[in-house]
Formats: C-alpha cells, sequence, structure tokens
C-alpha cells in the first residue's frame, strides 16, 4: 500500500509549499494561500472532505495540486470542479447543485469545470471513475461541505469586515448581507479576505427541510453548450495540427500480430506513418480519410490463435456444460434439494442473452501529446485515477503507455458522447499515449464504427436454468437458479495476487449474479449459483452491468410462476414482496399509474417488473402489441425510488434513457461471433431504437427519504421482462430468449 | 478545388474531391459541431443543410456541393437563439449531446418545410437520427416547442426565422 500517494511532503510539494507538517487539521493560512496562487483564481477555496487533508489523501502531482470542489473568483465567478465525468447523465449540473445548495448562491451564478484527473478527487473508494450510478451517491456530503464550508468562511470575513458576530450576517443568493446600513458584500468581493482564515472542519449541513436547490429541475448546466456545436467532446479535443490516426487491430480476440507490409499505406498522400504499438498497427496521417484509407490498405498477417474457432454455438455449448457441472454457490436458504426430490417435476425454464456491443454514439477516441518527457491526454473516459494496485485510471495507463512519470502526465476530461461502462475500460487512452509516445507531435487515434462495434467490452452473454416448485398455495416453496457467464471482475482485478482475479474475484463475481442471489421474492428455499466461464470475448461494464441479464430472467421466471398459480402477476408479486417495502412500493405505484386491471386498448397488453440496482427501486410496465410478428412497445410507464431526489428532471430523463437502451437490446441487440471475431459491424446490421418506434414514456418519482441510490443505470433492467412479459399476456408466447424473436 | 457557401460565407477547399463533407468540415474547416457517427448514413450524427436539404455529410463527397450553400449547427445562430436551439434548451433536450447537432439540423430542416408538423410528421422526419441517450420524447416536445416559437416571431416580425428562402 506504500505506493499510494496520501504522504504530507506529496501535499506540500502539490503547492509549491517549503514545509512538512502533516496537513490533519486542515488547510493553514499559508498554504491556503498558497494554493490560491497557484490556481491564479482569486480564491479557491480548497475545502475538505480530506482534500488537503485526512489520511489516503494525495497529490502527488505538482500541476494539478490546488485541487478543490470550488472556485470563487474575486470577479464574483463561482466554479464548481466536477471530477465526475458528464456523459449524459446530468453529473456537470448535479454536483454542482449539491454544492450551490450549502454555498447559498443562485443558479444562474454557477458554473461548472471538468477536473483534471487526480486522486482528490478520488471520492469513489479512492478512484476516480464514473460508473457503477454512484455519482450522486458518492458525492452526496463531499460537494455539500465543500460549499458548507466556503460559506462558513465568507460569512466569517464579512462579519469581520464589519465588527459583528457571524451569526448577524445572512447569507443570500451569492451576498453576504450585515445588520447595518448598506451592509452588503458580494462572495467575490469576500474571496480574498475569506482566503485568509482556517479552513473550519465539520461545518453543519444544511437540514433536508432548508433545500432550496436540491429538489429542484435546475437548468442543466451543459445544455446550452450542447445546442450550439461548442461542446468540446473528445473526438473534438487537442491543439492545432493533431494529426489523426487509426489502427489495425486482430479481428479474432486472443489474436497478434505476425507480421505486416506497410508500403502501400505509406504511398497514399496523407498518410505520414505506420507504427506498430501493443494492439495492432496504427497509420498516422494527416486526417481522418487519409489514416482510414492507409490503415485499410495495410497488408498484415494476424496469428489469429485458438480463438479463431469460436462461435456462438461453441460459446453457449460451453455455458450449458458449466452449469450442468455446478457453479459456486451464491445463496442457499433452506434446502433446496430437498423440496425438489419431495416434489414431482418442477416448473423449468431456459433463458439465454446474448453479447452487447455499448455503441456509444461517439466512438472512442482519444488524443495524446508526448513531448519533453511529458504526456498531456484529452480523453472521453469515465475512468480518470485509480490507486496502481488495480491498474490505474486513465492518468496512470497513459504514463505507463508513454513511458513517462505519472507526475509528468495530465489527463483533461472532455465531454463524453456517451458513456455506458464502455469508457470507463482504458484501452482507447492506453493506445494513444502509446501511440504518442512513438511519433512527434499530437496524434488523435479515431476508432471507425466498425472498430469501435467490433472491438468492445461486450456484456457477457449468459445461459440461466431456473427451476421452482409452488406449495399448495401457488407461492414459490424452492427457487433455484444456476447462472453461467464470464465475469468481468476477472480481467479488472489482475494479479496483485497470484490467482486472484481467476480464482476469487472471478469465481465469486458478483456482477455476475447481482440481482439474482439477492431476488427480494419470498421463498423458503432459494439456491443461486454461478459457473464462471472462460472465454476470450472480453466482457465489461455495460448499462446496469449484471442487472442486463438477471432482471430479464428473475422477472420473466417469477412472471411464469404467476401464471403457473393462476394469479394476477402484479398481485403475485406484490404479496411475494413482504419483507422488501421498497419494492412493493414502486411496484404498487406503477400499476396504480398505469392503471393495471382496467381495459387495455384492443390488441395490446402489459407487462410488468420491478428491479433494484445501484440503491434504486425501479417498476415498469410496458404496454405493447405485435403488427406484423414484430414487437411494437407503445407506451410505458415508470416509478423510481432513488431515496431522495436531486434534479427531478434529470431523474426523469435518466429513467427515460435507460428504457430507451434497455428495450434497444431487447429488441434489437445481439453481438454475434463467428470465427472468433465479431459479426455485427455498424448501425445496419446492430440495430437502435428510433424515434418512431421509442414508447410513450410517464415517470413518476417516489423517493421514499431511504438510502441514496444511484439513477444512471436502474431504468435499464425492468424494461426487457416488462416487454417480455406482455407479449406473453398477449400471445401466449413466452420470450426466454433474447433479442426478442417471436415465432 | 471545391467551392461552396458554409453558414453564409465563400468557401474554398483544396481537397480530393471524393473525401465527405464531414471530415473536411471537421478537419480543413474546423467546424466540429458537426459528428461523426458511423460513417455510413445510418445514425444522423453528421447532418448538415445543403440548400436546406438535411444531408448526411458522412456520406456526402466534399465534390457534391461544389456551388451550393451549406449550413452547420455553428451557422444557424450566432448565440443560440435560433427557435429550434432556443425550444431545445427550454425542453432539455440534450444528454449526453453528441447527437444533437444532427437532431437540431434535421429538425430545423423539417420546420422549414413543415412550420407545424404532427407527431406523425416528426417521427418521419427524424426517426434516421439515432439518439442512444433515448432523448426521443424531449426532441419531439422541442420541435412542437420551435414550431410554436416560430409561429410567434413570424407574427410579430414578418418573414421571421428562417423566412428568407
Amino acid at each position: 500500500m506504500s505506493e499510494l500517494p496520501g504522504d504530507a511532503a506529496g501535499v506540500d510539494e502539490a503547492i509549491g509549499g517549503d514545509t512538512q507538517e502533516a496537513p490533519t487539521k486542515g488547510v493553514s493560512r499559508r498554504r491556503f494561500i498558497k494554493i490560491g496562487v497557484v490556481a491564479g483564481a482569486g480564491l479557491t477555496l480548497g475545502v475538505t472532505y480530506k482534500v488537503m487533508s485526512g489520511p489516503g489523501m494525495p497529490a502527488t502531482d505538482a500541476t494539478f495540486a490546488p485541487n478543490a470542489f470550488l472556485r470563487i473568483d474575486s470577479d464574483g465567478s463561482i466554479t464548481v470542479m466536477v471530477g465526475q465525468s458528464e456523459m449524459g447523465q446530468g453529473v456537470s449540473t448535479s454536483l454542482p447543485q449539491l454544492v450551490a445548495e450549502e454555498l447559498d448562491v443562485a443558479w444562474d451564478q454557477v458554473a461548472f469545470a471538468f477536473a483534471p484527473a487526480h486522486p482528490a478527487y478520488g471520492v469513489a473508494g479512492g478512484m476516480q471513475v464514473t460508473g457503477g450510478s454512484t455519482s450522486v451517491v458518492q458525492a452526496w456530503r463531499p460537494m455539500r461541505e465543500a460549499g458548507a464550508t466556503a460559506r462558513w468562511m465568507l460569512r466569517e470575513a464579512a462579519a469581520q469586515q464589519w465588527g459583528v458576530s457571524a451569526d448577524q450576517v445572512q447569507m443570500r443568493e451569492g451576498l453576504a448581507i450585515g445588520p447595518g446600513a448598506g451592509q452588503r458584500l458580494s462572495y467575490g468581493e469576500l474571496a480574498s479576505a475569506a482566503a485568509t482564515l482556517d479552513v473550519p472542519k465539520d461545518v453543519p449541513l444544511k437540514d433536508p427541510s432548508d433545500f432550496r436547490l436540491i429538489g429542484t429541475s435546475a437548468p442543466r448546466l451543459d445544455v446550452p453548450a450542447k445546442t450550439t456545436g461548442e461542446a468540446v467532446f473528445g473526438i473534438d479535443a487537442g491543439p492545432p495540427d493533431t494529426r489523426v490516426a487509426l489502427v489495425a487491430r486482430c479481428p479474432v480476440f486472443g489474436g497478434s500480430l505476425r507480421s505486416f507490409d506497410a508500403s502501400a499505406a505509406l504511398a497514399m498522400d496523407g498518410v505520414d506513418e505506420v507504427v506498430e504499438i501493443e494492439s495492432g498497427v496504427a497509420v498516422v496521417g494527416s486526417g481522418y480519410v487519409a489514416a482510414k484509407a492507409g490503415r485499410d490498405a495495410l497488408v498484415i498477417e494476424w496469428d489469429e490463435g485458438e480463438g479463431a474457432a469460436l462461435n456462438d454455438a461453441e460459446i453457449s455449448r460451453i455455458m450449458e456444460e458449466a452449469v450442468r457441472e455446478g457453479g459456486k454457490s451464491k445463496r442457499n436458504d433452506g434446502d433446496v434439494d430437498a423440496v425438489f426430490a419431495a416434489a414431482g417435476d418442477p416448473i423449468q425454464a431456459t433463458y439465454r442473452l446474448p453479447y452487447l456491443a455499448h455503441a456509444t454514439m461517439e466512438p472512442m477516441n482519444c488524443t495524446a501529446w508526448v513531448r519533453d518527457g511529458r504526456c498531456t491526454v484529452w480523453a472521453p473516459t469515465q475512468f480518470q485515477t485509480a490507486p496502481s494496485i488495480i491498474g490505474g485510471g486513465s492518468l496512470q495507463v497513459a504514463a505507463d503507455a508513454a513511458g513517462v512519470g505519472v507526475d509528468d502526465t495530465e489527463v483533461h476530461t472532455t465531454f463524453l458522447g456517451g458513456g455506458f461502462g464502455r469508457r470507463a475500460e482504458r484501452d482507447f487512452v492506453r493506445e494513444a499515449a502509446e501511440l504518442a509516445g512513438k511519433v512527434d507531435g499530437p496524434v488523435k487515434v479515431i476508432w471507425s464504427r466498425e472498430d469501435d462495434m467490433q472491438h468492445d467490452f461486450y456484456r457477457p452473454a449468459s445461459y440461466h436454468e431456473c427451476r421452482a416448485v409452488l406449495d399448495a398455495d401457488g407461492m414459490p416453496d424452492a427457487w433455484r437458479h444456476d447462472i453461467a457467464c464470464q465475469s468481468i471482475l476477472q480481467r479488472l482485478v489482475p494479479g496483485w495476487v497470484p490467482g486472484f482475479g481467476a480464482n476469487l474475484a472471478g469465481r465469486s463475481d458478483p456482477t455476475s449474479t447481482e440481482g439474482a442471489s439477492d431476488q427480494p421474492y419470498h421463498a423458503p428455499n432459494v439456491r443461486v449459483s454461478y459457473a464462471k466461464v472462460d472465454l476470450p470475448i472480453p466482457v465489461g461494464f455495460w448499462r446496469s452491468v449484471g442487472h442486463t441479464h438477471t432482471a430479464f430472467v428473475v422477472e420473466s421466471f417469477i412472471d411464469e410462476l404467476a401464471h403457473a398459480a393462476g394469479r394476477d402477476p402484479f398481485e403475485y408479486r406484490r404479496d411475494l414482496l413482504g419483507d422488501h417495502p421498497r419494492h412493493r412500493a414502486v411496484l404498487e405505484a406503477v400499476a396504480e399509474a398505469s392503471g393495471w386491471g382496467s381495459a387495455v386498448p384492443e390488441g395490446r397488453a402489459r407487462g410488468i417488473a420491478v428491479a433494484e440496482s445501484f440503491g434504486s427501486y425501479v417498476a415498469e410496465v410496458a404496454e405493447v402489441s405485435v403488427e406484423n410478428g414484430t414487437p411494437r412497445v407503445h407506451n410505458v410507464w415508470c416509478v423510481i425510488d432513488c431515496g431522495t431526489v436531486v434534479n427531478p428532471a434529470i431523474v426523469q430523463a435518466q429513467m427515460e434513457s435507460g428504457i430507451v437502451y434497455g428495450l434497444t437490446a431487447a429488441l434489437y441487440g445481439r453481438i454475434s461471433i463467428e470465427g472468433g471475431r465479431v459479426v455485427q459491424s455498424n448501425f445496419h446490421d446492430y440495430k437502435m431504437l428510433s424515434m418512431r418506434d421509442a414508447p410513450r414514456v410517464e415517470v413518476l418519482l417516489r423517493p421514499s427519504g431511504d438510502r441514496l441510490g444511484g439513477v444512471g443505470e436502474p431504468g435499464v433492467p425492468p424494461i426487457a421482462p416488462a416487454v417480455t412479459n406482455a407479449l406473453f399476456a398477449l400471445t401466449g408466447e413466452r420470450v426466454r430468449d433474447l433479442p426478442i424473436a417471436l415465432s | 478545388m471545391v467551392n461552396f457557401t458554409l453558414n453564409g460565407e465563400a468557401k474554398e477547399v483544396n481537397v480530393p474531391g471524393a473525401n465527405p463533407l464531414l471530415w473536411v468540415l471537421r478537419e480543413s474547416l474546423e467546424l466540429t459541431g458537426t459528428k461523426f457517427g458511423c460513417g455510413i448514413g445510418q445514425c444522423g450524427a453528421c447532418t448538415v443543410l445543403r440548400d436546406g436539404q438535411p444531408i448526411r455529410s458522412c456520406q456526402t463527397p466534399v465534390s457534391a456541393v461544389e456551388g451550393t450553400e451549406i449550413m452547420t449547427i455553428e451557422g444557424l445562430s450566432p448565440d443560440g437563439a435560433h427557435p429550434v436551439q432556443q425550444a431545445w434548451v427550454e425542453q432539455q433536450v440534450p444528454q449526453c449531446g453528441y447527437c444533437q447537432s444532427g437532431q437540431i439540423m434535421s429538425a430545423v430542416a423539417l420546420l422549414e418545410t413543415n412550420p407545424a408538423p404532427s407527431d406523425d410528421d416528426i417521427d418521419d422526419a427524424m426517426s434516421t437520427n439515432v439518439c442512444r441517450c433515448g432523448t426521443y420524447g424531449a426532441v419531439r416536445r422541442a420541435i412542437h416547442r420551435a414550431a410554436e416559437l416560430s409561429a410567434g416571431a413570424s407574427s410579430t416580425d414578418a418573414g421571421g426565422s428562417g423566412g428568407d428562402r
């Protein structure tokens, strides 16, 4: 653990200091002023949440050291530094909202900037990462503390200036207002005085009943720039005269480069150079068209390796065999075997789900420039920093690939044209940084759509066997669910301890069974197992991860049991959720909102599903018809309990977004493997839901005030089973394989 | 050498005529608001207007815009005040935002020919613009709102926005 940054010397160096005392008592005045100087921005309120104090908090790189969540300039501008990545989920609004609430400023006084990649922003368990629907959950306290502490200091500065006690000073909309006539100072006017004060600790936060901004649909701060073309995404970033590179990668997973002939490519106009890198062969040119033409003109011999024999049928066979051989128990309540032995034929069903690509609208790309021993990266990344024991974030990966030190590397996060988990990978950053280390000048590696689709980290394909025995009342007595799929964590938790990834993280990978091992329906006897399979297909986090398959299976199978019991699927679920009031509350609310049980338009039917994921509880009802053999989803009702709502409009948008994302997968999504490579290549054969086929979505927020949950992902899991359950209600045909194909 | 009008300004570019307009806009002319999504005309992220008609710039050789008027997102207004942009802000349409330049240009083209489109008209015009974030409902609302804003502008200011065609 000694590699973890966090020593006092690091902090001092970072802020240009010359003292060596451990900064455990907040930031001293001297140090605080230095931060402001380094920031060059009037006052940087380097407040709280262990940013400049406390164990494990960092700063090994002077360039990024004056870090903080909040900057107030003497010109009055208030900038919230957002350490999380904006990929559409609204984090560049919701996080500033948390700061602004406690700071007592008007919303139109607040701006945001993306924070640099720096361990100081590692609010997610020491990592600066945007994933797992955690941003607001993780930021809830530190961002509010940042605002509250700054407000406290500004008020103190005003009180001292006027010779009054701080409690005589009111703070309102960026103004300190004193008891005397004309005693009004803006935060900007107070900034330099506030900077001379010691940073207090444990400043009290507002009582939620006093919130004025949290809980309102404050307009998104990123929207104006996204309507004018000004928003800078990764593909738009970088210095002038940046050259463009495309990379030829082995089409077969697990294969490698044997040899290549670049002469035809190099003869082409606009092609500058051809460089071998770890992931393949990079062609650098003056622009995308030239670099792509050059890339396509390469003559390459790949060593395709053993993976070249792999195809979908073989993958299915391997997964089925893994289940037959038995997996690791992930839950074992009661005695499932005894019930099955005593009962007659159980209710059985098998479900199969395919690999899925993320297909972010912005294909992968990254820009890097290595010069004078320094590496600068512009990246649309979800993952900036992490301790080296788990491989580091983009910052460390870029440094390693470029062959420079982390202290000599900087990563600028751009807007992300979609993330969905794909951009939590670091492959595209590694590639650009490595290439930049081998060529002169800045270079932008752009992936074609085909590259992006065929070299993803896919949602794992999975195979599920479910069995149940019902009691005399039709309720589940025994529930068994056996799952086979690849492990995501196995790759992400590398060889820190020998065999750790494959044996520990992999075999018990919770992302393979989340939503299944903790399925909420009451049954005295429950067994859930996981059989890890090892295949060369790269797998990764795909919006809502394990819940993408487990919610489909659990919510399909409970629907099958309701049918077998002759019960209404809503009432059956409700009666089995006695121990899970938050599930039950959203389920009941969505039934009411959708008019469950009332007449459905001719030719249509409704299906229901509920799932908890990432701390939020979401129930959805889908209303479907079948037109010319094709399912059509007309309406979706959605109810979410995410505990507390920071920005209702953003939560509603995220639910609608998750529904469209999940529905796209349910209706069309399949990545097929033939000859060890991906068959699909672009949107013509990996279809996207269009406006015409998108349902009308009604979202209701039912925050319980209970523990805070995420919103980026939880809209996804219930939609596929809600739709297939509706199709069953309409046609009597049970869809057990995705994507949906009606007979 | 290809000559065309870009956002009201005469441009001359010296690139191979077969090069897609998309990359000429983004790389030669440094207007990066128009986005690369698929390269095969399937997603609409690269939509721009040629003489008022929406085209997929990734599938349009630059030679095919010789002598025409091209409008990109950057040319809609100097300050985001075009009724469609206003409506987009009002309805808080964008999420990740990557497809939105294309969505907006398609919407502008629709409203030019159909100032009061029905939902069905909107679906027809917009269903080849993919949004992976699922902003479709918001896009639909914003187009209706933009129609209202444009109608209001037209009634108080004869000619109004887009009335010069």
